[in-house]
């Protein structure tokens, strides 16, 4: 049943996503991919309508994948399991709040985890940069120089604080430009 | 009614905030604590401390912790779905109308553009992170270690993060031991 294997799924990214945003896009992929319900393109032209939509990338992409997968029902089952992890441990954690605080258990585990939404990111930035750069059907020298200037450019930019939104925008013009000017 | 005002309250700041995460602090800020008095500034801090601790976006550890301090559970259940609906109502719309026009060239080809600057942003968010993150030995072994088992070993990211959790804790007792 598709709806209940959405919900599952998704309550299992919610359950392990510390960090949020890009720090769940390996647990993403990783499932994603599995089930066979998006390839990692089609992931990675989500986020960038994610960041061009409001609310959470964890709230964005269980509804997109569910709906894709699942329908209307899809969605909400996806939605439901990725909002509840976080749900149920922050009621549970508000009731112990003080204890939580202080608690060297917790804190130690942070000890491991910070560090570990670093390691994430960067595992989501190589399989990323792979399927841009080094998709399964070769892109033409041309294409690839192309593809490269358009990265090199947005990270310029990035660093400089340019809006995201802004980011996507001028990369979407450089892609059509590029696809009509026969460089693609 | 104050359940419908945490609703509705949520529901603005879902609906304002792009990009998620550290994005809507400020808007939660100035919603609950400045104009409804919901929460002090302190507690803020420590929702932002907690949600970093915690599964789950900041968004939703938030308004659920929000919720529940102003009216108990029902409460954590109102501002937790104002926070979600309106993003969930806006990508069920896009899914649709993304499903029309995918296949046009114009749109494909601006994707592939996209694509390349998605990449930009990842790397931006891992050097952001990387700065607030800890720097002594143990935690670089750490991210060393999440990113080689994550990007070459394929193992699955969720036992990944459970192994640090318990390496974290582990180093924590032996810390305490050598003391």
């Amino acid at each position: 049943m598709i709806v209940w294997t959405l919900f599952l799924t998704f309550f299992k990214i919610g359950l392990f996503t510390f960090g949020g945003g890009y720090a769940m896009l390996p647990l993403v992929q990783g499932e994603v991919l599995a089930h066979g319900w998006m390839s990692l393109e089609e992931v990675l032209d989500f986020v960038a309508v994610s960041e061009s939509t409001p609310g959470p990338f964890a709230v964005n992409m269980s509804t997109y994948v569910g709906r894709i997968t699942g329908g209307l029902a899809g969605a909400a089952g996806a939605t439901l399991g990725v909002v509840l992890p976080s749900f149920l441990v922050i009621l549970l954690v508000a009731h112990f709040y003080d204890r939580f605080r202080a608690s060297r258990l917790v804190q130690n585990a942070m000890a491991g985890l910070r560090p570990a939404v670093v390691g994430m990111i960067a595992a989501a930035l190589f399989s990323t940069a792979k399927a841009v750069f080094f998709p399964v059907v070769p892109e033409s020298p041309a294409a690839l120089a192309v593809h490269a200037g358009i990265f090199l450019l947005t990270a310029v930019l990035a660093f400089r604080k340019t809006h995201p939104i802004l980011l996507i925008l001028l990369s979407a013009a450089l892609g059509i430009a590029a696809g009509y000017g026969g460089v693609i | 009614m104050i359940l419908l005002d945490l609703f509705w309250t949520f529901a603005r700041i879902g609906a304002f905030t792009f990009g998620g995460g550290y994005a809507m602090i400020p808007l939660i800020e100035r919603e609950t604590a400045d104009r409804k008095g919901w929460i002090s500034h302190a507690d803020l801090l420590d929702i932002i401390a907690i949600a970093e601790s915690t599964p789950g976006p900041i968004a939703i550890n938030a308004a659920t912790f929000i919720g529940r301090r102003t009216a108990g559970t029902a409460g954590a259940v109102c501002a937790t779905l104002g926070v979600v609906l309106p993003s969930f109502l806006i990508i069920l719309g896009l899914s649709y109308i993304l499903e029309t026009f995918r296949h046009i060239r114009a749109v494909q080809y601006a994707f592939w553009g996209i694509r390349a600057g998605v990449l930009a942003l990842i790397l931006r968010a891992l050097v952001s992170m990387f700065k607030k993150a800890p720097r002594h030995p143990f935690a670089w072994a750490v991210m060393g270690g999440v990113f080689l088992t994550v990007a070459f070993l394929k193992l699955d990211a969720v036992w990944v993060i459970a192994a640090s959790a318990a390496l974290g804790l582990l180093s924590g007792l032996w810390r305490r031991g050598a003391q």
